[in-house]
C-alpha cells in the first residue's frame, strides 16, 4: 500500500496498530472521581513541598467554580466519577530502557519509540498513564546544561527555576479544564535550554494511556532562553475502550528574546478519549515560536494553541491539522493575540473530515491598542470527503489599534465527483483518487514540516522525499 | 490484431433526460475518426460515457471494448485497460504536481497487474516524462506545477496530450483538444498525437469542431452528431464540406427524412 492510501485510510487500521492494551501493571491506583482526598494523595505520593499541594487545592476549588463550557462541543458525555484521576505506573522514573518494567518497554517498543530516539531525537521521555516511566538526553546536552527532565523532578531538583515559570504563563483561572490540570497535573516534561544553544535535533515525549476510564495529566514547561533554539516534539495514543477516557494536559512555554522554538504535537489518541487540552507560548523580542499540531485521534479535542506576542519583533506561527474520521469532534484552531508593537503572526488551518466526522476552526486574533504595526494572517481551508461530514470555522477577531494588516481567508472544499472521475480516468482506483486530493489539499503545510522523527507524521503526511506517494 | 471499442445502439440519460439516442460507432486500434457536430449534440456525452462517469446513465445499448462489455467496469478499471479520455474540460486538482500525479498513474497499473509492484523507478519515470514532454515542447518546468491548476486553456489542453502520451492508451478520445490552442500549439499537439497513433499503434476518436486539427491529424472517417445520433458518416472530404456549408443540410435531411412536416 502506498502512503498516499495509508493517508486517506490513515486511523483504518489504528486498534491493530495503537488500539491494544497491556495487562494492569500500576503500582498504584487512586480510587475513581475527584476530590480533595484525591488531589492531596497524589501530591503526597509526589513529596511535594506545601506550597504546591496548597496551589493544587485551590486550583481544585476554582475548577469546581467554573461551569462546563458549551460555546463547543458537548461535554456532558464525560462524567468525571467515572475517571480515575492517578494511576502510577512504576516505582520510578528511568534513564534507561532496560529499567522500564517490561510490560511498559514492550508497548514503547511497539510503538517504535526506543528506535525513534536512536535514530532521530536529542532525547526522548515518555509517559505510561499517570507519570514519565522514561526520560533521557543526550550526554553533551546534559553537559551543556540543558535541563530535559519529568515534570517531578523539576520540580524537586530545579524547584526555584520551577517556580518562576509553573502557573505564569497559563494560570489555574484561565479556563476550566486549565484549573482542573493545575489540581491533578502529574508526569509531563521541564525542559530549560540555556542561553544560545541550539539543538538541532528534536526532544520527543511520547504520551501513552493504559488504564480503562484513565485521566491523563501531563504538565510540561519549556523555557527557551535568549538566542537559543528547540523543537519538541509530543505523539500520544492509546487503547480503544469502550469506556471513555480523558486527557487534559497544560503545556507553557516561555521563548526569550532572540529565541526559536517549535512544539510539534501527533495526537492520535483512541476514539474514546476526551482531549481538552490548553497550550501557550510567550514569545518575547525577536523571538520565534511555532506551533503544529496534528490532531487525528481522540473522541472530542478542544485545543486551540495560543501565541502571546510581548515584545516588539515577536513572530508565531500556528500550523494546524484535523482529521475527523466517524464518531470524532476536532474544534481545534488557534490563538494569536498580540501585546506589542511590530509583531507578526500567522494561523494556518486544514481539516479533512470524512464517515460524519466534524471539524471546527476556532481562532482567535487579538490585537491591543499598544499594538502598533501588527501583522497578521489567517487562513483555514477545510476538505470534506463525503456528505455527511462537517466542517465549520469560528474566527473571532478583536483588534484595538489601527494599524493593523489583517488577511482572512477561510475556505470549504468536498472532493467532486468530477475530481475523483478525473483520476480515476488516469487508472487510480477510488482510494487512490480520494487520496491523491486529500495529499494535494495537505501539501502547502506539508512542504513546512521536517517529519523524519515521527512515526504517526509519516503517516498523516506524505514525506516530501520523491517515491512518497507512488 | 488490435483492440476495438464497439458501441451499439447507445442510448444515455442525465438526469433521466435522454441525452444519447441510439449511437453507433466502432474505432479500431490505428483508425482515426473525427466525430464533428453541433454544440450540445452529445459528443461530450458519449465521450464521459465511454469512460464511465457516474452522472451518465446507460438506458439501452452497449459498449464493448477489447470483447469486454465496459458496462460493469469502473472508470479506473477502462483506463487500465488502455481507454482514455482527454477532457474538453481539465480539472484542477490543488496540490498535487504533474509528475507526481503521472507516477502515481503509471504505478496504479503497474500495482493493478501486479499487486507486489514497486511502480517505475524514479529515473527511468523522469526519462520518459521529459522524453514526452520534448516531444510536445512542454517547458520541463510543467513537471512541478500542480496539475491544471491556473494553466492557460492551452496548456492545459496540451497537459492532457501529456498524459495520453505518457499513458499509452489504446484507444484515444480526444474531446476538443484544439480548442483553446494557437497555431503553433495545434500543430505541436496534433502531431504528437499522430506520432502517438502511428508508435502505438493507437485507435483515436478526435471530438472537434474544426477542420484545422484534422490537416495535421489525417481521419479515415468523419461522423457527424445530431441530436444525439450519428446522422451522416464520410470520409475526410466531410469535414470540408461542413467547414463550407455547416450543418443545416443535415437538419433538413434529417427532417425530410422522418418528421411528420
Ligand atoms: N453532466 C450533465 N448534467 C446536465 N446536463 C448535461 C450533462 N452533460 C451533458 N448535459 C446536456 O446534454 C446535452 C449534450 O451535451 P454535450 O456536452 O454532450 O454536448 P457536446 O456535443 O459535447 O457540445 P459542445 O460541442 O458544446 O461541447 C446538453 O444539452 C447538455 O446540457
Ligand atoms: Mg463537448
Amino acid at each position: 500500500m502506498s502512503d498516499a492510501e495509508h493517508l486517506e485510510g490513515i486511523r483504518e487500521t489504528y486498534d491493530d496498530e495503537y488500539g491494544f492494551h497491556d495487562p494492569d501493571t500500576y503500582v498504584f491506583k487512586a480510587r475513581k472521581g475527584l476530590d480533595a482526598d484525591i488531589v492531596g494523595q497524589i501530591s503526597e505520593m509526589k513529596n511535594e513541598p506545601a506550597w504546591m499541594r496548597d496551589y493544587r487545592l485551590k486550583a481544585l476549588e476554582i475548577y469546581r467554580s467554573k461551569p462546563v463550557p458549551t460555546w463547543g462541543p458537548d461535554l456532558s458525555g464525560l462524567n468525571e466519577d467515572d475517571i480515575y484521576f492517578f494511576v502510577k505506573p512504576a516505582d520510578q522514573e528511568s534513564r534507561s530502557w532496560d529499567d522500564v518494567p517490561d510490560t511498559i518497554k514492550q508497548t514503547f517498543d511497539r510503538l517504535g519509540i526506543p528506535e525513534a530516539e536512536q535514530k532521530f531525537l536529542a532525547g526522548a521521555g515518555a509517559q505510561y498513564d499517570s507519570e514519565m516511566v522514561y526520560h533521557q538526553i543526550k550526554k553533551e546536552l546534559a553537559s551543556q546544561g540543558v535541563i530535559f527532565k519529568s515534570i517531578e523532578e523539576g520540580l524537586r531538583e530545579h524547584e526555584d527555576l520551577f517556580k518562576e515559570y509553573f502557573g505564569t504563563v497559563i494560570p489555574a483561572h484561565d479556563n476550566k479544564y486549565a484549573a482542573l490540570n493545575s489540581a491533578v497535573w502529574s508526569g509531563g516534561s521541564f525542559i530549560y535550554v540555556p542561553p544560545g544553544i541550539q539543538i538541532e535535533m528534536p526532544l520527543q515525549a511520547y504520551f501513552r494511556l493504559n488504564t480503562a476510564s484513565i485521566g491523563q495529566f501531563e504538565r510540561t514547561i519549556i523555557i527557551v532562553d535568549e538566542g537559543a533554539f528547540l523543537h519538541y516534539v509530543e505523539g500520544c495514543t492509546a487503547p480503544t475502550y469502550t469506556t471513555d477516557s480523558l486527557h487534559s494536559g497544560v503545556i507553557e512555554i516561555v521563548v526569550k528574546r532572540g529565541a526559536r522554538s517549535r512544539y510539534s504535537t501527533i495526537q492520535n489518541w483512541s476514539d474514546n478519549v476526551y482531549n481538552l487540552v490548553t497550550q501557550r507560548a510567550m514569545v518575547y523580542g525577536d523571538a520565534t515560536h511555532e506551533w503544529v499540531d496534528a490532531n487525528l485521534g481522540s473522541k472530542v479535542t478542544m485545543k486551540y494553541p495560543s501565541l502571546y506576542l510581548m515584545e516588539p519583533g515577536a513572530h508565531g506561527e500556528i500550523l494546524s491539522i484535523a482529521f475527523a474520521g466517524r464518531n470524532q469532534i476536532q474544534d481545534a484552531g488557534g490563538k494569536a493575540v498580540h501585546f506589542a508593537p511590530n509583531t507578526t503572526s500567522q494561523i494556518i488551518s486544514k481539516s479533512i473530515c470524512k464517515d460524519g466526522g466534524r471539524s471546527s476552526y476556532r481562532g482567535l486574533l487579538k490585537v491591543y491598542p499598544d499594538a502598533a504595526n501588527v501583522k497578521s494572517t489567517v487562513v483555514c481551508d477545510a476538505l470534506l470527503l463525503d456528505d455527511i461530514s462537517e466542517s465549520d470555522t469560528y474566527p473571532y477577531i478583536e483588534i484595538e489599534n489601527p494599524s493593523v494588516t489583517v488577511g482572512h481567508e477561510a475556505t470549504v472544499s468536498k472532493v467532486g465527483d468530477d475530481q475523483l472521475f478525473y483520476l480515476m480516468s488516469r487508472g487510480l482506483n477510488e482510494h487512490e483518487a480520494n487520496a491523491m486530493v486529500v495529499n494535494g489539499f495537505l501539501e502547502p503545510l506539508t512542504k513546512e514540516l521536517p517529519m523524519e522523527y515521527s512515526i504517526e507524521m509519516n503517516r498523516l503526511i506524505q514525506l516530501q522525499m520523491e517515491g512518497s506517494i507512488g | 490484431m488490435g483492440a476495438a471499442l464497439e458501441i451499439r445502439n447507445l442510448h444515455v440519460s442525465v438526469e433521466n433526460q435522454p441525452i444519447l439516442k441510439g449511437v453507433n460507432l466502432i474505432v479500431k486500434q490505428g483508425e482515426i475518426h473525427a466525430l464533428m457536430g453541433p454544440n450540445g449534440s452529445g459528443k461530450s456525452t458519449l465521450a464521459n460515457t465511454l469512460m464511465g462517469h457516474p452522472a451518465y446513465e446507460i438506458t439501452a445499448g452497449q459498449i464493448i471494448f477489447d470483447g469486454v462489455d465496459l458496462m460493469d467496469l469502473e472508470t479506473d478499471e477502462r483506463s487500465r485497460m488502455g481507454l482514455f479520455m482527454a477532457f474538453q474540460y481539465p480539472v484542477v486538482i490543488p496540490g498535487v504536481t504533474v509528475a507526481n500525479f503521472l507516477r502515481n498513474a503509471i504505478n496504479a497499473r503497474m500495482k493493478a497487474e501486479n499487486p507486489d509492484s514497486k511502480g517505475i523507478p524514479i529515473p527511468a519515470f523522469r526519462k520518459l516524462m521529459i522524453d514526452k514532454m520534448n516531444m510536445l515542447e512542454m517547458d520541463t518546468s510543467f513537471a512541478g506545477r500542480y496539475l491544471n491548476d491556473g494553466f492557460s486553456g492551452g496548456e492545459k489542453k496540451r497537459a492532457e496530450i501529456l498524459q495520453m502520451a505518457v499513458l499509452e492508451p489504446r484507444i484515444a478520445i480526444m474531446d476538443e483538444t484544439d480548442s483553446g490552442l494557437d497555431i503553433d500549439a495545434l500543430r505541436i499537439v496534433a502531431e504528437g498525437a499522430e506520432k502517438l497513433t502511428d508508435s502505438l499503434d493507437m485507435g483515436v476518436l478526435i471530438i472537434t469542431h474544426y477542420q484545422r486539427i484534422l490537416n495535421h491529424i489525417k481521419p479515415q472517417f468523419v461522423h457527424i452528431m445530431l441530436d444525439g445520433q450519428i446522422v451522416e458518416s464520410g470520409g475526410p472530404n466531410l469535414a470540408l464540406h461542413l467547414e463550407e456549408h455547416g450543418y443545416d443540410w443535415l437538419r433538413e435531411k434529417q427532417n425530410g427524412n422522418g418528421s411528420v412536416s
